[in-house]
């Protein structure tokens, strides 16, 4: 029977998978969708050059990608997980858990975080505090912390027009949440005195604690539906703004670039978001972008260690490289990183 | 309430010829949902069309692209400094090294075309894709002995010159964009003009792989295909006939009793079941437990084969149930097995049935995305093409409708185009294979 034939090719096939499987020959990277673009473009440009086969990478977020990268070591364990944060603490315990204990840390360089609403709309120049007010859960009303009263902007800050206030910030899945809560809203609630009064009332043993506390309640965002949560990518935050015009969302620097004929970008503190204003640490926003590599896959995994060089080689994340092209801030201490690559420098463990 | 109704039926002296207000009422009833069902039929044609329409006009685009024709001279003194073409040597230039051949060969050809313009070489090159400098190299690593001399080279020009032809791209749009500029535009306008720059036919969107966010003109959707191609071969390989196999037991052999009844609503269930649990199952079992490569479609075909089965299995049932007992009653009665009935007799004829279920689990496997995303197939992975059927289930692919999702993602407007141009693609594999379902259908069942 012909049915028999093929059901026992196909059995055969699978089993020859399951034994050829540890072969694998090509690099397996995941993470950060922030990271995404330019590890595809060193990716391509790797195949190109080098005799091996173009790496993998694939997106999911930073903590995704992370905890995929902390499974373990072997083949089918992703060799280098990107981010755009660092790695945490917790992160590299799970990882030791598993037995990933080398990992070697590489900045790759910086990125901004822009705001930005519809070409047509009402343009706006922001201050952190502007943010806060508008965006946090509790705020500071002659002295007492109340629930946050402000529906438009102009109840916000008198020079901005009365449109509604909704916004698309990306969800907490995302690296780039992180930033936007330490860099901007923790930067509004200081400034308005709001931490201030968090921290008098905060509870804890510790004076650690107590300040964490006050942190995280700092950071908490409104639910009423001003402040929406986008946990998928940039293009959906667009799609968002363009059918409500009022609309203001946050975008990486490289994503408002490519589309500066549908967005306009927004000062913060009085900076326009640009490389350079980034590069100086003028514009306030912005964070450094990590990729971390798995020691033991070094050897293991044919071309590991020669991505992870050709990644921060200057002629590709230098400042006239294709990364910086794209929108990536270049690292100015981008040597060392090519030395501590070189060297397979990993991260302390107690760190 | 049924004393009311009574009464009312109680008048019935009328000619059939008159029509009484009863009659009219029904009539306008009727007349109604005619209506009714018009309007619906209409409204879903609309939709289709209005769907259609949307798909051609953005996709379309896709299969056109900006190519820029220029003399590149292989300069020895940048691409074999020792003069030796040792191919090792050569080897070492990498793709950075190639750019500035690419700025002469722009500059030289502005100034041969006499265009007066103030652009620098730098911005000149700028108008071709990044992927030329990766195409010179690759061409003069398989032409070592073309060193030296000048070629013409016929390169995809920029998403935003393509975008510019394509009329995506206005001048008043690319005021804040700094890929391109007014200046540059201008140039473009020179170049076809004379043309240098021209929007052909490009073979390369259905063939080619998956480029990088920097060079969206160069990306292509073939590797993808190919991976969605294999999948398929895993899914038919291992769907059709065990689901043919469970169908016959189940239908012919099986004796009735609770454990076949669990079974079959279990199956019924299964195909209600949405994919993206099968997605979670083949990520647990595959790749968790039984250590299949990440990404592979062989992972794929496995877990579209178990969203397949059920589909397969009612159908094939369906089929079999279809063709009347007198069939086997006849076979069984001048002496043929059980077995010799079903093989014989029952199979031949419920096969088209069977077919186009199966065509019909196929095509929906084909357009599935979701369980795809957990086994690590959506991202940029469909970048090498595949050489030998191993290589073709075992190392990284996405599928077609995965780099779709993928392209959509992506920043530049230029991958929106193309997302749209891959789902023309995806729909023409989807019409085929259910026009030959229909046919199949058409020309092979019987009617009992």
């Amino acid at each position: 029977m012909s049915f028999v034939k093929l059901t026992a090719s196909a059995l055969a096939i699978a089993a020859v998978s399951a034994s050829s499987a540890a072969a694998r020959d090509q690099v397996q990277v995941a993470g950060s969708s922030t990271v995404l673009p330019y590890a595809s473009i060193v990716a391509e440009a790797f195949g190109e050059n080098f005799d091996f086969p173009t790496p993998v990478v694939e997106s999911g977020g930073s903590s995704a990608g992370l905890k995929r990268f902390c499974e373990g070591v072997g083949e089918n364990t992703i060799d280098v997980a990107n981010a755009s944060r660092k790695i945490k603490a917790k992160e590299v315990k799970a990882c030791a858990e598993n037995g990933v204990t080398d990992i070697i840390e590489v900045r790759i360089g910086y990125d901004g975080i822009v705001f930005a609403s519809d070409i047509n709309a009402n343009s706006f120049e922001y201050t952190p505090t502007d943010w806060f007010l508008a965006l946090s859960d509790k705020i500071m009303v002659d002295g007492q912390l109340v629930d946050n009263p402000n529906k438009t902007w102009a109840d916000v800050n008198s020079n901005f027009p009365a449109v509604e206030i909704q916004a698309f910030v990306p969800g907490t899945k995302h690296g780039t949440r992180e930033v936007f809560e330490d860099k901007v809203i923790l930067a509004g609630c200081e400034a308005t005195g709001a931490f201030e009064h968090l921290l008098a009332h905060a509870e804890g043993e510790t004076a650690k604690a107590k300040k964490k506390a006050a942190e995280k309640a700092c950071i908490a965002l409104r639910t009423d539906g001003r402040s929406v949560d986008i946990d998928g990518d940039y293009t959906e935050t667009l799609a968002r703004i363009e059918s409500n015009k009022d609309g203001i969302g946050v975008f990486g620097l490289a994503f408002y670039e490519n589309n500066t004929d549908k967005l306009q970008v927004a000062t913060m503190s009085g900076i326009v978001p640009s490389t350079e204003s980034i590069a100086t640490g003028e514009y306030p926003v912005s964070r450094p972008l990590f990729f971390y590599v798995k020691k033991a896959h070094i050897g293991v995994i044919p071309g590991l260690k020669e991505y992870a060089e050709f990644f921060v080689a200057e002629e590709v994340a230098g400042e006239d490289g294709p990364l910086a092209e794209y929108g990536l801030v270049a690292d100015p201490e981008l040597e060392a990183t090519q030395e501590a690559v070189s060297d397979e420098k990993t991260l302390d463990n107690n760190s | 309430m049924t004393d009311l109704g009574f009464s009312q039926a109680q008048p019935v002296q009328n000619s059939l010829l008159t029509e009484t207000a009863r009659t009219r009422k029904r009539n306008a009833a009727e007349r109604r949902f005619r209506a009714f069902g018009i309007a619906a039929i209409m409204v879903g044609l609309l939709m289709l069309i209005l769907l259609v329409t949307t798909i051609v006009s953005k996709g379309t685009g896709a299969f056109q692209q900006t190519f820029i024709t220029v003399n590149v001279e292989l300069l020895e003194s940048k691409l074999d400094k020792k003069g030796n073409r040792n191919i090792e040597e050569i080897k070492k230039v990498t793709t950075f090294g190639y750019a500035p051949l690419l700025k002469t060969a722009m500059k030289d050809l502005v100034a041969d075309l006499s265009i007066e313009t103030s652009l620098k070489s730098k911005h000149l090159a700028a108008l071709l894709s990044k992927s030329a400098v990766a195409e010179l190299r690759a061409y003069v690593i398989a032409n070592p002995d073309q060193i030296g001399k000048t070629v013409e080279f016929r390169f995809l020009a920029q998403s935003r010159v393509d975008g510019y032809l394509k009329g995506r791209v206005t001048r008043e749009s690319v005021v804040n964009d700094k890929n391109i500029s007014a200046e540059q535009l201008d140039l473009v306008d020179a170049l076809v003009a004379v043309g240098t720059i021209e929007k052909t036919f490009n073979l390369d969107f259905i063939l080619g792989s998956d480029a990088s966010d920097q060079r969206p003109e160069a990306a292509g959707i073939g590797v993808s295909m190919a991976g969605s191609l294999f999948m398929m071969m895993v899914v038919l390989a291992l769907a059709l006939p065990i689901g043919v196999a469970a169908s016959i037991y189940l239908e012919e052999f099986a004796p009735r009793n609770w454990l076949t009844d669990i079974i079959e609503v279990n199956i019924a269930n299964l195909a209600a079941v949405p994919s993206i649990v099968f997605g979670i199952l083949g990520l647990a079992v595959f790749i968790n437990y039984m250590h299949l490569p990440m990404s592979a479609p062989l992972v794929g075909g496995l877990v579209l084969t178990l969203m397949t089965l059920p589909t397969i299995i009612i159908s094939t049932r369906a089929a079999l149930k279809a063709v009347p007992p007198s069939i086997r009653d006849a076979a069984l009665g001048v002496g043929a097995s059980k077995m010799q009935a079903v093989f014989h007799h029952v199979l031949p004829l419920a096969a088209p049935g069977i077919l186009t279920g199966t065509i019909i689990g196929l095509a929906q496997a084909l357009g599935e995305t979701a369980p795809l995303l957990l086994i690590g197939m959506v991202g940029f992975i469909a970048s090498n093409a595949p050489e030998t059927i191993a290589e073709g289930l075992l190392s990284p692919n996405s599928a077609m409708p995965a780099q779709i999702y993928e392209w959509a993602k992506r920043a530049d407007p230029a991958f929106y185009e193309r997302a749209w141009g891959g789902i023309i693609i995806l729909l023409v594999f989807l019409v085929t294979m259910n026009t030959i379902a229909v046919i199949l259908r058409r020309r092979f069942e019987r009617r009992w």
